[in-house]
Order: structure tokens, then sequence, then C-alpha cells
């Protein structure tokens, strides 16, 4: 057990290196003049004449691959991801003002998707091939074919167009203000827990509001998969022994369920939830986009769009890192779970 | 052959596999006969949409435009029919591309083992180390645009996929008795491989790319989407949908059902689309996949 985690931990650097230099890889078909705006923290930097020439020499942006890279890596360990273009402010202030947006909206998609997900991937096993597990089956079906972009064009228009009830963005207009004043404490930088701990309720509610659409966006996609998961891990728990066991004790079938068979069909289904918490960031591209929602996706899209070299690459940057540590959290929480799980 | 005729017999059993077979067969044919159904306005480039004006403002339904124009006055039947095109062809390329770069990298590291297993596993995992949609997006954002980028970008970032549950299937296969069978009798390595590694260990590669020609496609039409996918005016449903976007939101007081035609019509097909490969992906893992028959 130990030598397993320690042997995920070892890999961590290596893959996090790796990481870097398909980043750098990809960079290197630029030309040093794009690459410059992923090294300068400030645009005035290059106003002055000859100063972009001065500046590739600086980084050695003329120089053969290993020294690039070197000079790369160490620019990313200072913290320094360069500047972005279309958000007029260094890639990090970016991800500091951004980032927690997209947390929060990732925190609150992984409740439904692990609540729904997993209850009716129970129902669906214990009504093995019944009639309520061939329609669980159709709809999970649909939730796998309905794409994020027609989903969340669709709620916007039941919700917004023709409702009026759930406006995209992050908060109402006069909350914003309230919020960017600085009589408003920002303690974590989640709206809805800040707007609680300064203790303004109505705001805590309009943002749940804004919160509302894009969730169910980025939950949609993900909870059809946990309920297939959950089904099958399920109807593999019923066939054990100890399930049999159980039966023939004379047990009711509710205890055989919740208590012999759902506890160890939840293992592998807590492991998926975790890589799903993962797999969402993927998501948060187009659904931010679509509710402009502030946070790291849509500035993701719409740097990409315009071909903001320093802010796609800062950003991308982050989703790896996010996803590396990530699944060594799931790994690891995995091994520490279930004890029977194979380590190599 | 008898294998196959068994197959195919398991699934016309069941109703919602046969609706998914049609389904598929259904686009299959509107991809085929796209040129019969809706004649292509610029017949030297098909894939453009025709547009009839230059007004903004979508258009309803018409004799001449069955299912409206939307923005830019495309004709949407025009960019359904020929957007079914762009999804498949955006699906095989793509599929079959990473197709051919799994299937050898997994082999390879299963095949080997030792340290080619780890250098290229470690090399898969750094690929993995991206969400998929981002790594995509960093991709195009660095070759630029278009449909033939996307898929290129697709391809760098999906191939990990196939290589991982090749390996992982071949694994499971080399430990049986006719491969050991095989060795002892001297069999060269690439006969095992093309002989009884690879043909017992495909099937989860097989399910997998069925389901994948349904999420391919509606990826790059996300992309469109975004505005980082096909240029515009290019028969694809993510363009569509993007148009639509525009206008599903009307000034309040307006009627917000004014412009229901340029959302509804991209995204039924969108839906359709996908859930046909989906049920035919499900029904091929119910029938070949033998850890589902519990």
């Amino acid at each position: 057990m130990l030598s397993f985690i320690i042997r995920r931990l070892l890999l961590l650097p290596v893959t996090l290196l790796g990481l870097t230099f398909l980043i750098f890889l990809f960079m290197s078909a630029l030309s040093p003049y794009a690459l410059l705006s992923t090294y300068v923290n400030n645009p005035r930097q290059l106003q002055a004449p000859g100063a972009a020439q001065n500046l590739i020499k600086q980084y050695g942006l003329d120089k053969p691959f290993y020294v690039k890279y070197v000079s790369y890596l160490n620019q990313i360990i200072h913290g320094n991801l360069g500047w972005s273009q279309t958000m007029n402010e260094t890639v990090v202030q970016v991800i500091k003002t951004r980032f927690p947006a997209t947390l929060e909206l990732a925190l609150y998609s992984i409740i439904p998707i692990v609540i729904v997900g997993i209850w009716l991937g129970v129902v669906a096993a214990v009504h093995h091939n019944g009639l309520i597990d061939q329609i669980l089956r159709v709809v999970a079906l649909i939730g796998y074919s309905v794409p994020a972009f027609v989903l969340g064009l669709l709620l916007l228009f039941i919700f917004y167009g023709v409702l009026r009830w759930l406006p995209p963005g992050r908060l109402g207009l006069g909350f914003e203000m309230i919020y960017n004043s600085p009589a408003f404490h920002h303690y974590t930088g989640l709206v809805t827990i800040d707007a609680l701990l300064n203790g303004r309720f109505w705001m805590f509610l309009d943002a749940l509001k804004h919160l509302i659409d894009p969730v169910l966006t980025l939950s949609f996609l993900s909870w059809a998969g946990l309920l297939r998961i959950t089904r099958s891990s399920m109807l593999e728990a019923l066939g054990q022994d100890y399930v049999r066991t159980a039966r023939a004790k004379g047990l009711s079938e509710r205890v055989v369920i919740n208590k012999h068979a759902r506890r160890n069909a939840l293992i592998p289904a807590t492991t998926v939830a975790g890589l799903m918490f993962i797999g969402i960031l993927g998501g948060v591209v187009i659904t931010e986009t679509i509710f402009n929602y502030p946070g790291i996706g849509s500035a993701m899209a719409q740097a990409s769009e315009q071909l903001d070299y320093a802010t796609v690459l800062g950003l991308s940057l982050l989703f790896g890192l996010i996803t590396v540590v990530g699944n060594l959290v799931v790994d690891v929480a995995y091994a520490l779970i279930d004890p029977r799980v194979r380590l190599g | 052959m008898e294998g196959f005729v068994k197959v195919l017999r398991k699934m016309f059993r069941h109703p919602v596999s046969i609706a998914g077979i049609i389904l598929v067969l259904l686009f299959l044919s509107i991809a085929i006969f796209a040129p019969l159904l809706a004649p292509p306005a610029y017949p030297w480039n098909p894939y453009m949409m025709p547009q009839s004006g230059l007004s903004a403002v979508p258009q309803p339904p018409s004799p001449q435009h069955i299912f409206g124009t939307t923005q830019g006055q495309y004709d949407i039947y025009y960019g359904v029919i020929w957007g079914t095109r762009t999804a498949l062809e955006v699906g095989v390329v793509v599929i079959g591309l990473a197709l051919v770069i799994g299937i050898l990298i997994g082999t390879l590291a299963a095949y080997f083992g030792g340290w080619v297993d780890e250098l290229l596993m470690r090399i898969t995992d750094i690929f993995l180390a991206f969400p998929f949609f981002v790594g995509v997006i960093v991709v195009i954002t660095i070759i630029g645009p278009g449909i033939t980028n996307v898929m290129w970008a697709l391809v760098i970032f999906y191939w990990m996929t196939y290589a991982r549950l090749i390996r992982g299937s071949i694994l499971e296969v080399k430990e049986n008795q006719y491969v050991m069978a095989a060795v002892a009798l001297g069999t060269p390595g690439g006969r095992i491989i093309t002989r009884h590694l690879l043909p017992n260990s495909i099937y989860p590669v097989i399910i997998q790319a069925s389901m994948d020609m349904a999420t391919i496609p509606l990826t790059a039409a996300a992309l469109s989407f975004l505005g980082l996918g096909a240029p515009v005016g290019y028969a694809d449903w993510g363009q569509l949908a993007s148009f639509a976007r525009n206008w599903i939101i009307t000034p309040s007081g307006g009627n917000p059902f004014q412009y229901w035609y340029t959302i509804f019509f991209p995204s039924v097909t969108i839906v359709l689309y996908a859930l046909g490969w989906n049920l035919l992906g499900d029904t091929l893992r119910d029938i070949l996949d033998p850890r589902m028959l519990i």
C-alpha cells in the first residue's frame, strides 16, 4: 500500500514535467514574437523601439529548444505566465479572479451528479431487466446524446428567453456592484459563501439563481455515466455470496440492498465520481461560454478565439495541474478505501 | 462469419437496438444522398451553405426554405443535411486515425511490457493530463481554426483512450493458454499479435469507437459553436447552434418563440444522431462484452 502511494507520488513530478514539456512543444510552433506575450508581464515593456528584439534575447527565445525550455520552466516557477491580451491583465491575475468562480460551479455540479447518478444506478440494478431498468437505460442514453451546447441553449431559451427566471452571468447588476465594492469582504471567492458570510441573504439567493442553469448543464453530462457504472457494480455486488448469505439469514430485502450490496457497490462509484469532478473541468469551457459565466472556461474560449496565446497556454497549464493532482488523489483514495484493489 | 450472423440476430431482438440501427442507417443515407436531398448551390464547394440575401434576421419556414433560414439567411435545411456529411466525415477520419495510433501504441506496450510499456504509458499519461476539450482548444489556438485542423487536434488528444483500452485487453488475453502455446511453438511475434492477441481483444475498442461516433463529431460541433471550428457559412451543426444563440432571447415583451426554428431543427438533428450511435454502441456492448452478461 505504502509503496503504491510512494510510487504514485514519485511519478507526479515526472508527469508534471511531461505536461510542461508538451505545452512547450506546442509553443515551439509559434514565432518568437508570438511567444513574447507568454513571457512579458506588461505590454508597456514592448513599447520602446527594439524592445521586442531585446526581450527575445533576454528570454533566450532565439536559442535552441533546451535553453528555451529551461527558461520557460523558470518563468513558471516564478509564477509568471505572461500577459493576457483579452482580459488586459496578467494571466496569473486572470486565474486569481476567475478560478474561484469555476471552482464554485464545479463544486455545485458534483452534488446532483452523485445523488442522482448513484441513486438511479442502484434503482436500475435492483430492478434488473425490469421495466424501470429499461426506461433508465434509454434515459441515460439520451443523457449521453445531448451535447452541452444544445442543452445549455435549451435551458437558456426556456428559463431565460421564455420564463425570464434564470438570467445568465454570475450575479445581477446591483449585486455585482456590491460584490466589487470595498465594503464586501471576499473570504473564499465563492459568491454564495461570501454572501452568507457578509450577511447578504438576497445576494446568496441571486447567486444561486445564476448557478442553476450552468450546474444543470454541467451535471447532465456526467450523471448518466455514473448511473451506468453504479448499476453494473451494484449488479456485481448483488451476485456475491455475502448477499446470498444475507438473504438466507432471512434479512429483509431493504437491509440486504442498503447495507450489504450498496456499500460495496459504492466503492467504484466513488472513484468514478472523483474522476467526473475532473471531467467537469473540461465541460466548463462550453457551459461558461453559453451562460456568460465569468470563470476560466469562458476565458479560455474567448482567448482562443482571439489567438491570445499567453492566456490559452497559461490556463491549460492550470487545467493540466488540476487534472494530474486530482487523478493522484483519486487513485490514492481508491487504494485506501478498497484494500482489495490490485496495486500495480 | 457465423459469429457475425449471431451478433446481427441478437441486435434485432430488442426494439431499442433496432431504433439505434435505424437512426444510424438514416443518417448514413442522409450523408450519402446529400447532393440529391439538398442540391448544392455552389457545386465546386458543396459544404458552403447557400445564402439567400444578407439580412441578419432569420426567416420562418417557407416552401423555399422548409426549415427556415438562420442568421445571415443561411438555409437551415441545407445546413442540417450537409452537416450530417461533415459530422460523419469528422467521426470517421478522427476515429480512424486515433484507432491506428492507439492500437499501435497499446499493442506495443502490452506485447513487449517492461520499459517499453512504462515509457509508452507515461507518454499516454501526459496527454491524458489535459481535460480532452482543453487540450483540443490549445492545439487549435496554435495551428489555427478550420475543419481539418479541428480533426488533427481531436486525433492528437483522443488516441490515448484506444491505446489504454487495447493494452488492458491484450494484457488479459496474453495470459491465455493458446497464446502460450503459440509462443511455445515458436510463432513469430507479429503473427501472435495479428492472429491471437488483436482479434480477441478488439471488442472493447469496437464498442468504444461506436460510442465515439456520437461524441467526436459533437465535440467538433462544440468547437464550431465556440467559433474555433469550421469557417462561417460551412455546413456544420455547431455553427447552426451558434447562429441560433443570438435569436433565442428576444427583448422582453416580444414573442420568445418567434425564432424557434433556428434552434429546434439543429438540436433535434444533433440529439437524434448521437442517440443513434449511442444506442448502437450500447447494444454492441451488451452482446460483445462478456462482463456485461451478469
